[in-house]
This record gives C-alpha cells, sequence and structure tokens, in this order.
C-alpha cells in the first residue's frame, strides 16, 4: 500500500541509526507483495523514472489549486529547497483550509499508484493532467504527497542506501548480500518476477548482462613511512591509478555489455570497446577503466567527459577522442566467477588474455594496466612523482593474494592519490544549497585577482564543517553586494585555500581556464583577499 | 514606517508611543516598558519601569533578575496616560504574553507582540482585537507552515516515547525552556513513565506552578538522581551532543520547533525525530489574525517580513509595510534563532 510504503519513508528519513532503517525496512518487506516490494527496492535503490510531468507543469497545477502566486512560490521553494517538498507543503496547507473532508491517507497499492496513475500521467494531454494531479494530491497525505510528487520529477532520494536494502532483505530471506547485490546490479524492470527472482534461495543465476559488484579501493589513510616498514613490498601488486570510468566488459553466449560502475549500460556510448570485444571469448567479464586514448597516451578527463555527455557518438569524435578500455582485473573466465582466486593469479589470466588479441588484433583498444616499475616503497615513492606527467591520479596498491570482493573494504586494495593542486581563492558569490543544505548559502563561487578585478575561477560545495558552513553563511547574509535571483554576491573578504585534481585551458570561461574537482581544502581566516592568488599562475600551471 | 507623526514608531531604543512615553518591548533603556512577554529579545534588563500582564509577572521578574519595579495589570484592564488609553490583551505565545493596545483620539493600534492562535493549556488564548493599525510578527509567515492539531500532535509525541521506552531508550525532547516546555510537559501521557527536566526547565516550569499553574510532577536531573528507565527528558536545544545528554543514553532525540516542518532542516541538524510545535503562528493563523483585527494597516516586524508584507498587499488589499526592529535580523533563519535560544539558555543556566 502507498500507506505503508509513506510509513517506511518516514521511519527511514527520521532516523539517523542504521540498525533502525534496517528493521523498518525488514518489516516493509516482510509485510508487502512482491509487486509492490518490486517498486520498492527499484526506488529505494535509487533508481528512476524519467521525470513524467516537466517542473513547470507541476508548478502551474500547483498554482491552478492553490491560487499561490508565483513569486511566493519561489520564496517557499528557497526556503525548502526541494521542488516536491515545496510543492508537497503548500498543496497540503491548501487542502485542509477548503476540504470538507481531511485526506485520509491512501490505501491503494504502491504499484497502482505508480502504474496506473503515475505512469498513467504521461499520456494525457496538458489539462488533463493538470486535473489528475490535483485529484491525486487531495487523495494523498502530506507524506504522501511528498513521496508522489518526488518520483514525478525522478529523483527520489531517501535515507535508505542500497547497501541498507541488500543488508534488509539479506536479513530477511537469509540469501547472502552479495548474491542480493549481484542481482541488482545492471539493468531489471521491477516486476513480480524480479522481486521472486532477487531473493530467490538457489543462487546460480542466469542472467548473462548482469556485471559483478565493483570492488572500491580505500584511500591510503596510514603512515607512508610506517606502511611501507611493515609492508613487504612484493606482496603487493602497483599500478597506476587512472582517470576515467571504471566499467566492467562482459561477454557471454556470444553478446557484450559494458556497464559503468553507477551501474548504466553504456555499451552503446563505446562502439570501439564493443568492436574489440568481440575477440573475448565467452564467459568472460574485464573490470578496468575507459579512457581516452590517443597515440599511447592518456588524454585528459575532460576530453572522455565529451564522449560521455553526447546522446549518438559521431564519426569525428571517435577519431578525435577515441576510447579505449584500461583492463586491471579479470573476474570472469571461461564462464567461471573468479573472484575468490588470488589477485596475481586473475592478473596472470588477464595479461595472457589481451596479449593473445594482441596478436590476433593489432588494433584492438583493449589494454592490461602495466605494473609500475619499482622494486622498493622507497623507488615507489619517487615513481609516484611521474603521475602527474602521465594523466593518471596517482597509485593503486592491490595486495597481491587478494580477492576481488564487494564494495568498499580496507585492507587489501588502497589507492594513494598524489596530492591535490591548492590555490587561494576569494569568496565572491554564494547561493543556498538543496536538500539538507536548504536555506543555507552552502553553494560559493570563487575568484582570484587579475589586476584589480576577481574573476571566477570555480564554484566548489563541499568541504566545510557544519560549523563553518554556519559562519559563511552568516558573513553572507551581513555582506550582500547584489542579488541575482538566488545568488548573492559578497563582500570579498573570506579566502578558502581549494584543491583540485587538473587544471585545462578552457574558451568557454571567462577566466580561461577549467579546474577538474574544485573543492575547498581550508578556510584561509589568516589571509588577507588582498593575498589571494592571481589568475597569470593558475593560467601558467594550465599551459605547463 | 518611522514616521513619528504616527501613534507607534520605532526609535533605536524601540517601538514608541511618543504621546503615552511609553516604549514597547525596549531594546534600549528607557523609562517606562510594556513587555509583551518574557522571552529575552522582548524581555530586556535595564529599563526603569516594567509592566506586563499579570499571569506573566512571575516570570518576568525572574527573567529581569528581581528586577524590583516590574507591576503586572489584568488583561483587558485599561489605564490612561496622557490621554493614551492602553491595555493588555491574551496573546496565546506563552504564560502572561501579551497584546498592547493603544487608543489616541480615536485611532487604535495593538502591537501583538509574538503570538498564536492554537489552543494552549498553559496560556490564556489569543484574543482578537480590533484596531486601525495592527502589528505583527512573522516568524512564519510562508504558506509551507501548517502546524499539526494539538490531539494529533500529542498523540505522536506520546507514542514517540512509549515507543522508545518499550525499546529500551529514554527519549529527549529539546525546546524552548521557556513556555514550549511547559506547553509539552502540560500534554505528556505520564502514565507511561516519570518526566525528568534540564535545570533551566525546571526553574521555568517552578514559576508556572507558582503562577497558579496545575502542570505533571517533574525531577529535576542533577547529581544523586537515578533516570527510571525509559523516562522523558525535557531539555533545551543547547544540550545536543553535549556530556549532559551522553548521561541520558540510551536516548532517541526529538526537537520541538516550527522549523521542524522542513525535512532538509532536519535532517541537517540530524535529530531522531522532529515535532512541528511552535508558539508562534503559522500562515493561515497569521492571515486569521490579521483578518479578525479588522486593520486598514498591518506593519510587519520579525521573520518573513518582506514576504507577508507583499503578500497583504498584492494579495488581500491590505496597506501594509515592514517595521524594522531587533526583534530579529533581516531574515529569520532557522540556525540564528535556534542560537538565539541557545544563547538566552546558557545565560539561564549560568
Amino acid at each position: 500500500m502507498m500507506e505503508e510504503f509513506a510509513r517506511l519513508f518516514k521511519a527511514v528519513d527520521e532516523t539517523t541509526k542504521t540498525s533502525q532503517k534496517v528493521s523498518a525496512l525488514v518489516q516493509y518487506f516482510a509485510n508487502c507483495d512482491a509487486r509492490d516490494a518490486a517498486w520498492a527496492v527499484y526506488f529505494l535503490t535509487g533508481r528512476k523514472i524519467r521525470q513524467l510531468v516537466p517542473s513547470q507543469k507541476l508548478r502551474a497545477a500547483l498554482r491552478v489549486k492553490t491560487g499561490i502566486p508565483q513569486w511566493l512560490f519561489d520564496e517557499a521553494y528557497e526556503v525548502v529547497g526541494d521542488l516536491a517538498e515545496t510543492i508537497a507543503l503548500l498543496a497540503d496547507n491548501a487542502t485542509n483550509q477548503n476540504a470538507q473532508t481531511p485526506p485520509s491517507r491512501s490505501s491503494l497499492s504502491l504499484t497502482c499508484w505508480v502504474e496506473d496513475r503515475l505512469l498513467g500521467l504521461k499520456k494525457l494531454d496538458e489539462l488533463e493532467q493538470q486535473s489528475k494531479l490535483i485529484e491525486y494530491w487531495d487523495e494523498l497525505n502530506i507524506t504522501e504527497k511528498f513521496i508522489f510528487t518526488k518520483l514525478i520529477t525522478g529523483n527520489f532520494r531517501v535515507g535508505a542506501s542500497q547497501q541498507l536494502v541488500v543488508k534488509a532483505l539479506s536479513q530477511l530471506t537469509g540469501v547472502s548480500e552479495d548474491s542480493i547485490t549481484h542481482r541488482l546490479a545492471g539493468e531489471w524492470s521491477p516486476t513480480c518476477d524480479f522481486y521472486r527472482a532477487l531473493i530467490h534461495q538457489d543462487t546460480k543465476d542466469s542472467d548473462k548482462s548482469r556485471p559483478y559488484p565493483f570492488y572500491l579501493a580505500y584511500p591510503l589513510e596510514v603512515d607512508y613511512d610506517q606502511y611501507s616498514k611493515q609492508e613487504n613490498f612484493f606482496d603487493w601488486s602497483i599500478e597506476w591509478k587512472w582517470d576515467g570510468i571504471r566499467s566492467q566488459l562482459i561477454a557471454r553466449d556470444g553478446e557484450s555489455f559494458l556497464w559503468s560502475r553507477g551501474g548504466e549500460l553504456i555499451s552503446s556510448g563505446f562502439p570501439e570497446i564493443m568492436e574489440a570485444s568481440k575477440y573475448l571469448p565467452d564467459g568472460t567479464v574485464l573490470d578496468g577503466e575507459i579512457l581516452a586514448w590517443a597515440n599511447g597516451d592518456a588524454m585528459p578527463f575532460q576530453f572522455l567527459q565529451k564522449r560521455i555527455t553526447r546522446k549518438s557518438v559521431t564519426k569525428k569524435m571517435l577519431a578525435e577522442i577515441p576510447g579505449a578500455l584500461m583492463a586491471y582485473d579479470l573476474l570472469e573466465w571461461q564462464g567461471v566467477d573468479i573472484r575468490s582466486e588470488p589477485f596475481s593469479q586473475r592478473r596472470k589470466l588477464l595479461e595472457k588474455l589481451i596479449d593473445t588479441i594482441k596478436m590476433e588484433n593489432p588494433n584492438s583498444v583493449l589494454m592490461v594496466s602495466p605494473i609500475v616499475p619499482a622494486d622498493s616503497w622507497q623507488d615507489l615513492l619517487s615513481k609516484r612523482e611521474d603521475s602527474r606527467k602521465l594523466k593518471v591520479e596517482g597509485l593503486m596498491l592491490k595486495r597481491a593474494s587478494s580477492a576481488y570482493g564487494v564494495g568498499r573494504r580496507k585492507g587489501d586494495w588502497w589507492k594513494w592519490k598524489i596530492d591535490p593542486y591548492l590555490v587561494d581563492a576569494v569568496l565572491i558569490a554564494a547561493q543556498p544549497g538543496h536538500g539538507r543544505r536548504a536555506s543555507l548559502y552552502t553553494d560559493y563561487t570563487f575568484g582570484v585577482w587579475q589586476n584589480e578585478d576577481l574573476i571566477p575561477v570555480a564554484k566548489a560545495y563541499s568541504g566545510l564543517d557544519d560549523s563553518e558552513i554556519r559562519k559563511v553563511d552568516a558573513f553572507v547574509r551581513k555582506n550582500t553586494l547584489g542579488r541575482f535571483g538566488p545568488v548573492r554576491t559578497v563582500k570579498p573578504e573570506l579566502v578558502f585555500e581549494l584543491a583540485f585534481e587538473g587544471i585545462q585551458a578552457s574558451s568557454r570561461h571567462k577566466s580561461g581556464i577549467a579546474m577538474r574537482f574544485p573543492r575547498i581544502a581550508r578556510w584561509r581566516m589568516d589571509k588577507p583577499a588582498s593575498e589571494a592568488d592571481r589568475l597569470e599562475t593558475l593560467q601558467n600551471l594550465a599551459n605547463s | 514606517m518611522s514616521d513619528s507623526n504616527n501613534l507607534i514608531y520605532p526609535t533605536d531604543k524601540g517601538l514608541y508611543c511618543q504621546a503615552a512615553d511609553v516604549y514597547v518591548d525596549p531594546w534600549g533603556k528607557v523609562e517606562r516598558a510594556i513587555i509583551t512577554h518574557a522571552h529575552s529579545d522582548h524581555a530586556r534588563w535595564g529599563s526603569q519601569n516594567y509592566l506586563c500582564a499579570e499571569p506573566g509577572e512571575k516570570v518576568l521578574r525572574y527573567r529581569l533578575q528581581n528586577a524590583p519595579n516590574v507591576e503586572s495589570m489584568p488583561y483587558g484592564k485599561t489605564i490612561e496616560r496622557n490621554g493614551v488609553k492602553i491595555s493588555l490583551h491574551p496573546a496565546g505565545h506563552i504564560l502572561g504574553s501579551a497584546q498592547a493596545r493603544f487608543e489616541y483620539k480615536g485611532e487604535v493600534w495593538v502591537v501583538s507582540g509574538d503570538y498564536k492562535l492554537n489552543p494552549d493549556p498553559t496560556c490564556a488564548l489569543f484574543e482578537p482585537v480590533k484596531c486601525d493599525t495592527f502589528i505583527t510578527e512573522s516568524t512564519f509567515g510562508l504558506p509551507i507552515y501548517k502546524w499539526p492539531e494539538h490531539e494529533e500532535l500529542f498523540e505522536d509525541i506520546n507514542s514517540w516515547w512509549y515507543k522508545n521506552k518499550s525499546e529500551g531508550r529514554n527519549s529527549l525532547i529539546l525546546c524552548y525552556a521557556l513556555g514550549k516546555a511547559q506547553r509539552i510537559l502540560a500534554g505528556l501521557d505520564t502514565s507511561i513513565g516519570p518526566v525528568y527536566t534540564h535545570g533551566a526547565v525546571e526553574v521555568l516550569t517552578e514559576i508556572y506552578r507558582q503562577s497558579g499553574l496545575n502542570l505533571p510532577a517533574t525531577i529535576k536531573i542533577q547529581a544523586g538522581v537515578k533516570l527510571e528507565p525509559g523516562s522523558i527528558i525535557l531539555a533545551p536545544p543547547s544540550v545536543q551532543n553535549s556530556p549532559w545528554q551522553r548521561k541520558l543514553q540510551p536516548v532517541s532525540v526529538a526537537f520541538a520547533s516550527g522549523w521542524m516542518q522542513v525535512r532538509g532542516i532536519r535532517r541537517r541538524r540530524s535529530f531522531d525525530k522532529g515535532f512541528i510545535l511552535s508558539d508562534h503562528c503559522d500562515w493561515n493563523s497569521l492571515l486569521t489574525a490579521v483578518k479578525e483585527s479588522e486593520a486598514s494597516q498591518v506593519l510587519v516586524t520579525h521573520g518573513y517580513a518582506d514576504v507577508f508584507s507583499r503578500y497583504l498587499q498584492t494579495e488581500m488589499g491590505i496597506a501594509s509595510s515592514i517595521l524594522s526592529t531587533h526583534f530579529a535580523g533581516e531574515s529569520v533563519m532557522e540556525q540564528e534563532e535556534v542560537l538565539e535560544e541557545v544563547s538566552e539558555v546558557i545565560e539561564e543556566t549560568e
């Protein structure tokens, strides 16, 4: 029932304690039919249905229902920071004012709400859509209104991660977490059958397209000196940390699939990799990094980004930004899941496989991530200095004896990134954040000096703790120079050290440069704005 | 709207009625002050003579550190100064809270202070007072704010407490120590278990009792007091994540405030539970109060003043403008309000 789903949402949303979230999930799935359960899993694990009604039309429907003028809606939205929640609050306030009967909880099933009503909206013309929306809102209580509207806008995110859902389903059914995670990966439709298969006791799954859950490395947080003393260098296999798109290439039953770590099937975006996959024998799964690769060298990530943001890949783009797969692991071989074999073993098989393919097809874009040529921890330290030159993010340390795990685990795989670039920049504008940060000024624009002017060079959202955020928020309110919609320009006074991973010349930006992953490293309370960095410094860096 | 031709206008010391030579809730030190209620942004120390409504006298005396010059008068009684008739009327905000009515040469102004229309067993119900000019606050002056019904809210609070108790946890409600704590106390189902208080809450609860209110028994948490498992505790927001709170483990923590209406704000402060409970007006209450005052002019102070004033002008055709006061900053955001509450509580506990 929608009612139960709303109750589950509330229970999960309201607590910060994992154990309570999981027990609410267990209780929900224990009492719900397979169809509703499938939809619940679908939404709770962050899967979306494409936005069914554009935001503008949702707003219009709300206006018709409540009579609230546009400017007042905008004021409310700025405080709430979430479109669906703003709509739910405003619609609810209007409901109880005028309706003779207050909305009771909806006893229709979640499936009915989603399949008949929500998806049904798509077929309607604008006026019908509007009247249906109003009718539905009136049937729902405030939490349900929020959920329903959130589902329409297509980004229903709640305090339950896929991990928690997996944990709960595993607790409920006794099927291992790994199996459930595996079954959730990839493409599926939220049907009865899917849910039954998801919790099926027999874990020999047949879906040939399915990738394995990715094993993720932890950042190396231990002291390197100490680490190098306690660990034998030759127990470790060390590669570069490539800066691309983590993905799995699957060849089974004469078909291939390319999956991103985000769980998206991206085969069509990389025809050159799909072409190369034809040489893989059936029952092979590679784990690796998609890179833009030209003349034996990686291109900066920005180029790859151009490829993935395009819907269709043109010939020109294929020629200018050729894609390749830098493979570093073999997860399935001859149809057998070999993830529990030691890494050194898997790597040997992988090298042999790629060698063989190269012999058959010298132009293959499948490569093996090379081992960093170092013979001691000391030596490795100096090799790490080459990272920038090679356009990699640093090093990957993999224990030679390690199995391929699930999720992010400490101990066997470490990523050891090079230190980021740093720049001191001045806060010049701010706007309110969304969600958890609604109504606080948390989205900042920073500038550096060019002669007497501050030129915007970066936007950053994270890196401050809650108390610092509050202080900056108070500063913004007291030192506003101008307002442009939600954006306030502020007195140039606060200096922050920004960290970033790379820098490129860019004609799209006024500053002539584009930073990669800028974020706040720390607040330089000790520095006056006049001592912030100059644009020339960044331009030189971009051109070097 | 700082026109000194008006019956009441703001000066650097506060809202001033020149004809009567009286200030309402002054933020500077003045000779004669009428205090609408005892919260710290309205009742400030240092003036020579204070006048408040009778039910709030004991609370105000305590908050002004036993200042000797506090007088009170019953709701509805009229006094006259220099030809200005002055009376106080229930505002429904906290015990003894009042709207101040001024009548001079046939013109009536009402300064409403902080007020709410929802019923509250710990104070007199808001009384609509007809006037020409109505001065209203606008803390929650956006249509996203709608308070739940009293019964629904307390059912929610009591069942939360009951559930915690049955799962072996204590229940801590963080709330404003003056007014809100006592309002919650009055609505608790004490058959579930005993009620404990933080010192800042206990002292004000005791003053409420001395003022004639019948409130459930409370036990102040102090050295030597052992908490019965599954108890409920009322404490000011400043104790969140403090060593004091850690002594209450295992505990589920709720925050009672109108700001809890917005999900992002609730999540940001990571409470286990948020109860939407305010001693201010929600949107519809503000509109009702304005309508019932029948005022032809409405001056809007602290809160979403620009929004509410604009709405009155453009959507309701009522002459309105913003009245700038020291009751709050240019825009009241949740964290500022909470900080304000916290600083007051720290004052109290010191």
